[in-house]
C-alpha cells in the first residue's frame, strides 16, 4: 500500500503514509521504530528461537559470566541462562506494560471523552474524582493498590493502570470539550443522532490523536513502572519472570555478578529509551505544534546578509536615512521577499507616515531598521540604514543594543502584549532608563514619575507600581511611549501604535505623539494602515505595496489628489464624519503574495486602470512633481475620475 | 498575599479529607477477611471474630470511616503489628530520612533541569543542544533502581569514593558530612528523571516565551542579551515550570521507594515495601497518608510561588 501511495503525485497523498514518511525522515524516530521493531519481533519469536528452557536449574553451572560455555550472557544464581531469561522476561514485560497502557487509554479516554462532552456537573464529579487520584504521588497509589490486592504480575498491571487513568482523562477531556462545542456536533445532535452515536462517530475520531499520543508517550513509563514494581518484590513472583523481577533478583548478588542484574536492566532501558524516541517522533507528526524545530528561537538581531554595500548618497537634514533596504524571510526552501528595495528618510521633528495593507512590508520595514526582524526566518540581504553617519547595517551587535531604546525607539502596536506581564510599569521604565543613563534606581524611578507625568497620566508616582494588566489600554500605550522617550531618542519607530486602542483613546495617543514630537523635535516613522491617523500626525506619507513604495509626497497633496490608483483606493476607505452616503469600497482581490511576485506592477491584478503594459515589466517609482513620486505609468491626474 | 495563602491552605483541606477517603477505601477493599489476614490461615474462628471487633470491623463502613478519622486527628495512626510500636511514630521517623533524600534530589533536578533548559534553549540547534535533549532523554529513559546498582558498582564498590548503602556510617557517623557523603549517590540517582522532564519544560518555555512581544519589545529598549535571557524570558518561563516542580515533587516522593531500596536508606519508601510484603496494612495505610499529604503540601507551596511570580493569578 505504501509503494502504491508513494508513487501518487505530490499532494495527492493521503494522510497515513504521509505520516509515516514524516516519523521515518526523524532519523531519532527511525532509530526507536528499528530497535522496538526488533526487541518486538524477538519477544514474539521466542518460541522458535533455539534458546535452552529459562526455568531450567543448572546448579554445576551457576553464576558463569557472559560469552563463555555455550552461554552468550552467562547463568544466574540457579544455572538459568540469561539469554534466555531475558528473551523471555522481555515478552511478559512488554505484554504487561503494553495491556496496561490499554487499559489506562480505554478507561481513561472514556471518561475524558464523557466529561468533555457532557460537561456541567459530571464534567465536575469525573474531574474531582480525577483530581483526587492525582493528588497521590503516582507509584505511591500503585504501592497501595499492590498492597491491597496483593504482590503478583496481574495486580502489578491494574495497578499500574489505574493510576494512570488520570492522566488519559486529563489530556482527552480537554480536547473533547472544544470539539463537542464544535458545529459539526450540534449538526449531529440536531440530525437527532443519539448521545452515544455522537461521541464515537463525531467526536473520538477527533480525540483519536490525542489518545494516540498520549498512549505513545505513557507506554515507556508503564513499561518502567511495572518492571519497577516487579524489581522491589510486587510483581511477577517467582518461577515467573519479567525483566523487573530479574533486575531484582540480579541486585542480591551485584557485588559477585553484577551481569545478572546489569544485562535485564540493559534491556529495560533499550525498550524504554526506543519507545521514547518513537513516541516523540510520533508526537512531533502528530501535533506538529509540539514539534521542537517548529518552535526557533528568534535571536537578538536580525541577521544581515548583504551582497553590496550600497553607496548611501546622504539627504540634507535627514537623521534617519533608508537606502535600497531589502528584507527577506526563508521559509521552507520559499523565499518571501517582504521588502524588495524601499528608500526613506526622516528628519528632526519630522513625521513620516508608511501606509499600506496588512502583509504590504511596513511593519517589516520598520523592524529591519534596528534589526528587530525575527531571525530566523528573516534577513536583511540588501540595502543600508544610515543613522547620522552609521550604517546601522553595518554596525557591532554591541552598538545597536547601545543605540536601541536611545537613539531609536520603538512603539509597538498591543501594548498588552508588547509589555511584560510580570514586571510593574516602574521596573520596566526604570529598566529602559538604566539600559542607557548610569542613574541610581531611585533617581531612575524618580524620573520613570516624570515620564509618565510627559504622557498625562495622573498619579505617575502611584502608577509605577501598576502592573500592565491593571491598566486600561490607553494608560498602557502611554506608558510605551513614555518607555520611548526616556532617553531622548532622535527617531521614535510608531508601528500601528493606535490599531488597538478604540477611537477617543486613538486621538488622545495621536494628540500626545504629536505634541511630543514638536516640543522634543523627535523625528517619528509612523506606520499605520489606516489613512485617517495618517491625515491627523504624518508630514509625508509613503503609500507601500508588496514590499515597494508605490507612492510617496506630503500628506496634504496625497489625500487631495493621489497619484496612484492604489492610494486613491485605500483614501476612499476613510469614513468621513458628516458624509454618511459615502461608498466605503473595499479593495476587490487580495495583495500579491511575497514569494510569487509578478514582473510588472503588482497592482495590476487589483487595479481599474490596468493597461497591458503594467504587466511588462518593472515599473521604477518616478518622481513627477519635486517632492512626489508614483510607481505608476497611468497615474491619476488630479481631478479626473478613475473607477 | 497572606489572604491568598490561606485561602489556598483552605481549599487543601477537601482535598486531604478526599485523600483519607481514597485510602480507607482502598483499605477497606482487601479481599477476603483482614483479620484471617492478619492472624495467617489457623487462626481459630473465635480469636478472627475478637479481632474483628477489636478492630472495628463488625460496624458499617461509614461508621468505620468515621471512627478510623477521628483516631487519626488525635493522632492515632493504629499499631503497627510488626514493628510493634505506633504507626505514626514509626512513619514519622522514616518520613524524614525521605524528606532529607527527596529534597535534596528536588532541589537537585530543579537547578539542573532548568539551566539546561535554558542553555538548550538559547543555544537551540547547537550540538550543545543537541547533546542536552540526548542525554535527557536517557535521563527519562532509564529505569533509576537500575542506575542506582550501576552507580553502586562504579562509585561505591570499584572507585569507593562514596558509600553504598545507609543514611550514616555504622561507626563514628552521624554529623553532616557524613550524611552527605551516603546522601550523594541516591540523591543524584533519584534526580535524574525529574531533571529530565524539568529540561525539558523549560527549554520549550523558554522557547515559547522568547517569541513573545514583550521579548522584543525588551530588546528594541537596548536591554542586553543576557537580561533578556535571565530576567525577562527566564521570569515568564518559570512560571509555566513551577507547577511542573510541583508534579515531580511527586514524582520524586515515590521514585524514593526505588532507590530507598536499591541504597537501603532508611526512609518510607523501604518501610512501605517490607510493609506490603509482610502485610502490615495500618503501616502501610499511614504511610501513603503522610506522603500523599505531603505531596499535597508540596503542590500548594509550588501553587502560591507561581502567584507570588505572575500577579495576574492574584
Amino acid at each position: 500500500m505504501a509503494e502504491v501511495v508513494a508513487t501518487q503525485p505530490a499532494g495527492r497523498r493521503s494522510g497515513r503514509p504521509d505520516s509515516l514518511r514524516l516519523l521515518l525522515n526523524n532519523s531519532l524516530a527511525t532509530a526507536g521504530l528499528i530497535v522496538f521493531g526488533l526487541i518486538v519481533l524477538v519477544a514474539l519469536a521466542a518460541p522458535l528461537l533455539p534458546l535452552p528452557d529459562p526455568d531450567m536449574t543448572e546448579p554445576a553451572n551457576r553464576l558463569i559470566r557472559p560469552f563463555e560455555a555455550g552461554h552468550l550472557l552467562g547463568t544466574d544464581a540457579l544455572g538459568r541462562d540469561i539469554l534466555s531469561r531475558l528473551v523471555w522476561g522481555t515478552r511478559v514485560s512488554l505484554a504487561v506494560g503494553l495491556s496496561a497502557t490499554l487499559i489506562a487509554a480505554f478507561f481513561g479516554s472514556l471518561i475524558g471523552l464523557v466529561a468533555g462532552y457532557a460537561g456541567g456537573r459530571v464534567d465536575t464529579l469525573l474531574m474531582r474524582g480525577i483530581d483526587m487520584v492525582m493528588a497521590f504521588p503516582y507509584i505511591l497509589l500503585a504501592l497501595a493498590i499492590v498492597a491491597v490486592l496483593g504482590p503478583g504480575l496481574l495486580n502489578a498491571l491494574y495497578a499500574i493502570a489505574v493510576v494512570n487513568i488520570p492522566f488519559f482523562a486529563r489530556n482527552i477531556r480537554g480536547i473533547s470539550l472544544g470539539v463537542s462545542r464544535r458545529e459539526f456536533v450540534d449538526a449531529a445532535r440536531l440530525s437527532g443522532k443519539s448521545h452515544t452515536q455522537i461521541l464515537f462517530v463525531e467526536v473520538l475520531p477527533n480525540v483519536l490523536p490525542v489518545i494516540i499520543i498520549t498512549m505513545s508517550t505513557t507506554i515507556g513509563w508503564m513499561i518502567l513502572e511495572t518492571a519497577g514494581l516487579s524489581f522491589l518484590g510486587l510483581g511477577a513472583q517467582p518461577p515467573q519472570a519479567d525483566l523487573g523481577s530479574m533486575l531484582g533478583d540480579g541486585r542480591k548478588i551485584l557485588f559477585t555478578a553484577p551481569h545478572v542484574s546489569i544485562v535485564p536492566g540493559l534491556m529495560i532501558f533499550a525498550l524504554v529509551m526506543s519507545i521514547n524516541l518513537l513516541g516523540d517522533g510520533v508526537r512531533d507528526v502528530l501535533d506538529p505544534r509540539l514539534k521542537s524545530g517548529a518552535l526557533t528561537r528568534p535571536v537578538a538581531r536580525t541577521a544581515v546578509m548583504r551582497e553590496k554595500q550600497p553607496a548611501a548618497a546622504a539627504i540634507e537634514g535627514a537623521v534617519l536615512d533608508v537606502r535600497g533596504l531589502r528584507t527577506e524571510f526563508h521559509i521552507g526552501g520559499e523565499v518571501y521577499k517582504a521588502v524588495g528595495g524601499v528608500d526613506l528618510h526622516v528628519g528632526r521633528g519630522e513625521c513620516l507616515g508608511i501606509v499600506g495593507e496588512s502583509g504590504s512590508g511596513k511593519s517589516v520595514t520598520a523592524m529591519s531598521i534596528m534589526g528587530l526582524v525575527p531571525t530566523p526566518p528573516g534577513r536583511i540581504v540588501g540595502g543600508a540604514a544610515m543613522l547620522g553617519d552609521e550604517d546601522l547595517f553595518a554596525a557591532s551587535d554591541e552598538r545597536i543594543r547601545q543605540l536601541r531604546g536611545a537613539a531609536v525607539s520603538h512603539v509597538f502596536q498591543d501594548p498588552l502584549s508588547t509589555l511584560h506581564p510580570l514586571f510593574t510599569v516602574g521596573d520596566q521604565l526604570v529598566e529602559a532608563i538604566q539600559a542607557h543613563q548610569p542613574l541610581s534606581k531611585s533617581d531612575a524611578s524618580a524620573k520613570a514619575a516624570d515620564l509618565l507625568k510627559m504622557v498625562r497620566i495622573p498619579n505617575p508616582a502611584e502608577r509605577l507600581n501598576a502592573y500592565p494588566h491593571e491598566l486600561s489600554g490607553g494608560m498602557r500605550q502611554r506608558v510605551c511611549i513614555a518607555m520611548a522617550l526616556a532617553n531622548d531618542a532622535q527617531i521614535i519607530i510608531a508601528d500601528e501604535p493606535t490599531t488597538a486602542l478604540d477611537v477617543t483613546v486613538q486621538a488622545q495617543v495621536l494628540a500626545l505623539l504629536d505634541t511630543l514630537r514638536r516640543e522634543r523635535d523627535t523625528g517619528i516613522l509612523f506606520i499605520t494602515h489606516d489613512f485617517g491617523v495618517v491625515s491627523a500626525i504624518c508630514d509625508r506619507v509613503a503609500v507601500m505595496y508588496a514590499g515597494k513604495f508605490v507612492e510617496t509626497g506630503s500628506t496634504d497633496e496625497i489625500l487631495s489628489s493621489p497619484a496612484h490608483p492604489y492610494t486613491a483606493k485605500l483614501i476612499d476607505c476613510v469614513p468621513v464624519l458628516g458624509q454618511p452616503e459615502r461608498r466605503l469600497d473595499a479593495i476587490a482581490g487580495r495583495p500579491p503574495v511575497v514569494n510569487r511576485l509578478p514582473v510588472g506592477c503588482a497592482f495590476a491584478e487589483r487595479c481599474p486602470r490596468v493597461e497591458a503594459d503594467c504587466r511588462a515589466g518593472p515599473i521604477p517609482l518616478m518622481e513627477f512633481r519635486p517632492g512626489r513620486a508614483a510607481r505608476c505609468i497611468h497615474p491619476l491626474i488630479a481631478g479626473e475620475p478613475y473607477v | 498575599m497572606t489572604a491568598y495563602i490561606a485561602k489556598r491552605l483552605l481549599a487543601a483541606i477537601p482535598v486531604i479529607f478526599g485523600l483519607t477517603i481514597i485510602v480507607f477505601l482502598i483499605m477497606a477493599m482487601i479481599p477476603g477477611d483482614p483479620a484471617t489476614a492478619i492472624l495467617g490461615s489457623y487462626a481459630t474462628p473465635e480469636n478472627v471474630e475478637k479481632l474483628n471487633r477489636d478492630l472495628g470491623l463488625d460496624k458499617p463502613l461509614l461508621q468505620q470511616y468515621v471512627i478510623w478519622l477521628t483516631n487519626l486527628t488525635h493522632g492515632d495512626f493504629g499499631r503497627s503489628y510488626t514493628m510493634n510500636r505506633p504507626v505514626l511514630d514509626e512513619v514519622l521517623e522514616r518520613f524524614s530520612a525521605t524528606l532529607i533524600l527527596a529534597g535534596t534530589s528536588l532541589v537537585l533536578c530543579s537547578i539542573v533541569g532548568l539551566l539546561a533548559g535554558i542553555v538548550s534553549a538559547v543555544r537551540q540547534f547547537s550540538w550543545v543542544d543537541k547533546s542536552i535533549t540526548f542525554v535527557v532523554l536517557i535521563g527519562i529513559s532509564v529505569p533509576s533502581f537500575w542506575l542506582g546498582l550501576l552507580l553502586i558498582l562504579v562509585f561505591a564498590v570499584n572507585l569507593q569514593w562514596f558509600p553504598a548503602s545507609g543514611m550514616y556510617a555504622i561507626y563514628g557517623g552521624g554529623d553532616l558530612p557524613d550524611l552527605l557523603h551516603h546522601l550523594f549517590l541516591p540523591a543524584l540517582t533519584l534526580a535524574v528523571v525529574a531533571t529530565g522532564v524539568i529540561a525539558r519544560l523549560t527549554r520549550t518555555a523558554m522557547l515559547e516565551v522568547l517569541r513573545q512581544d514583550y521579548i522584543r519589545t525588551a530588546r528594541a529598549k537596548g536591554v542586553t542579551e543576557n537580561r533578556v535571557i535571565y530576567r525577562h524570558a527566564f521570569k515568564s518561563a518559570l512560571v509555566t515550570v513551577i507547577p511542573v516542580i510541583g508534579i515531580q515533587a511527586g514524582f520524586v516522593l515515590g521514585g524514593a521507594v526505588y532507590i530507598e531500596t536499591v541504597f537501603q536508606w532508611p526512609g518510607i519508601g523501604s518501610m512501605l515495601v517490607k510493609a506490603i510484603s509482610t502485610r502490615d496494612l495500618l503501616l502501610v495505610q499511614g504511610g501513603v497518608l503522610v506522603v500523599a499529604t505531603a505531596y499535597v503540601l508540596f503542590n500548594l507551596a509550588a501553587d502560591v510561588a507561581q502567584t507570588l511570580l505572575d500577579p495576574r493569578l492574584r
